[in-house]
């Protein structure tokens, strides 16, 4: 299994129960920093559960989590939350607020956390649409009104808002016609080279291989809670392992 | 004997499944107390409430009291001239208004039309991941959407329970004096006579705990949404049920107590 010095996250031993159902079992495994690393897995696999886990929005059972060096189960909730402020994420469906405007919507964590005042708030929110491909145009647009892909670019520039440690993408091609499913990937290559100066890592939750293999730069293999695969993406195509060639291969 | 069993089963459990439900909402309502007290304080947020559950409710609060002070004095009229005390129209109107008709039907109206809302805005938030959004981001969902919510509820619900009896009795005073010709003077004297700030601090009181009961139930149903569009349909059913309810259910309890003190 890959290990790294410096990793921006480190899991030790977890292991997670719902009831009698194990959800995670026993994972090992580092994040490095300022580099893209895809969870792969099929439905149920637990991939979210793991991500909550990342997030601090689930405790383990067993096991624990290190987040840049800090170790998540010694955090109270008020830690928690205050620490979650070094994570961007980008929904599946976006997950914009529907009764703001795009720019409302990036300017939402900058009302909320800076001391910015309203001019040089909507400035930035402004340049983090732009940045994100968003037309001037489309600025004052409800999400109703914008396009899927628009709507992950706006949730995008809202998640980068704060100019987070980790940027998680939530299955971020899922339900997305070819074209936005590669213009959505492009993207997130191009925030991530954006970023790599301030060490930004791009943890990547997904089930779409092809594209996993071309923007990754690690592929853990997720399966009924175990990492059965845990390698560079260049050779995560010649993975000896069966399962991960059945899902190669589907 | 055996449909007799599944029956008292069916029951029991129905019983349990709805004291779970109540103790979660207690439970709800201690959360709520926890992050109203918490900085940051989100003022915008309380008065874009407060114009949603008050002033959008005003015409539809005036509409009802306007006729329910009418009808009242119609139904009052004919039983009591039949014993000749048609002149106490305007106070039994008036104290059945301030005490009862004003703060329950005030909280149904609330109920039905914020209760409901409240249940499905943040339903709709919860299923398309919005709610996670904002705890992502560090900030409370609690403290962002429900505690704006039960304030303005909390304040709303008592101004408009005035209301509906301020414009109550303007109704009941109308078809009083001009279509039943109950002499002018003597109505308001009547009224002068009978009625007493206690009478209406009551109702105020009421209206106070209805405003809180309706808007816990609206936004705790709607943070329990599950399966997509038909759980925020079932949350929004819910939340109007349980709160019409659980509102006549606590204005007796409240009568009991409140008879006492005043």
């Amino acid at each position: 299994m890959l290990s790294f010095d410096n990793a921006a996250v480190s899991i030790k031993d977890l292991t997670k129960t719902f009831g009698d159902h194990t959800v995670l079992k026993n994972l090992n495994f580092d994040i490095p920093r300022n580099k893209i690393v895809t969870i792969l897995g099929f439905s149920g696999a637990g991939k979210s559960t793991l991500l909550k886990h990342i997030l601090g929005l689930l405790q383990p059972t067993s096991g624990t989590i290190s987040v840049l060096g800090k170790d998540l189960s010694h955090m109270d909730r008020m830690e928690l939350r205050e620490f979650r402020r070094h994570f961007g994420m980008l929904f599946q469906y976006a997950a914009l607020f529907d009764s703001f405007t795009a720019i409302e919507n990036v300017a939402f964590p900058l009302r909320e956390f800076t001391k910015l005042t309203n001019k040089e708030i909507l400035e930035k929110s402004a340049g983090l649409l732009d940045s994100v491909g968003i037309d001037p145009i489309s600025h004052h647009k409800l999400p109703s009104e914008l396009s899927g892909g628009m709507r992950k670019r706006v949730g995008l520039g809202r998640a980068l808002a704060l100019g987070p440690d980790i940027m998680l993408y939530d299955e971020p091609t899922t339900g997305l016609d070819p074209i936005t499913t590669n213009m959505v990937n492009e993207l997130i290559v191009s925030t991530s080279m954006q970023y790599a100066d301030r060490g930004m890592t791009s943890i990547i939750i997904s089930h779409d291989v092809k594209a996993t293999l071309r923007i990754s730069d690690y592929i853990a293999f997720l399966h009924q809670g175990m990492i059965e695969e845990y390698l560079p993406a260049s050779e995560f195509h010649n993975s000896t392992n069966k399962l991960v060639q059945e899902f190669i291969n589907l | 004997m055996f449909f007799l069993l599944r029956w008292v089963e069916s029951l029991g459990a129905t019983i349990i499944e709805n004291l779970h439900a109540l103790g979660e909402i207690t439970l709800f309502a201690g959360r709520f107390f926890y992050w109203m007290v918490k900085p940051p304080y989100r003022f915008k947020l309380l008065f874009e409430q407060l114009y949603f559950v008050g002033n959008k409710s005003i015409f539809i609060v005036c509409l009802a009291g306007a006729f329910t002070g009418m009808v009242m004095a119609y139904q009052t009229y004919f039983g009591f001239k039949l014993i000749s005390v048609d002149s106490l129209v305007g106070p039994v109107t008036a104290l059945t208004l301030a005490k009862e008709l004003a703060p329950v039907l005030t909280g149904l109206i609330v109920a039905g039309r914020a209760g409901a809302a409240m249940a499905a805005q943040i339903g709709t938030m919860k299923v398309t991941e919005q709610v996670d959004a904002l705890e992502v981001m560090g900030i409370n969902s609690v403290q962002y959407l429900a505690v704006p919510r039960i304030l303005a509820s909390v304040i709303s619900v008592p101004m408009l329970s005035a209301l509906f009896l301020f414009v109550g009795n303007i109704g009941s005073w109308l078809v009083g004096t001009k279509f039943l010709s109950i002499d002018e003077a003597i109505y308001l004297s009547k009224l002068g006579e009978f009625m007493f700030l206690e009478d209406i601090w009551q109702g105020l009181i009421k209206a106070f705990f209805f405003g809180f009961l309706i808007s816990v139930i609206g936004t705790y149903f709607g943070f329990n949404v599950t399966k997509g569009a038909e759980g925020v349909g079932k949350a929004t059913n819910l939340a109007v049920v349980w709160g019409m309810i659980l509102v006549l259910v606590l204005d007796y309890f409240l009568t009991s107590f409140l008879v006492h003190i005043l």
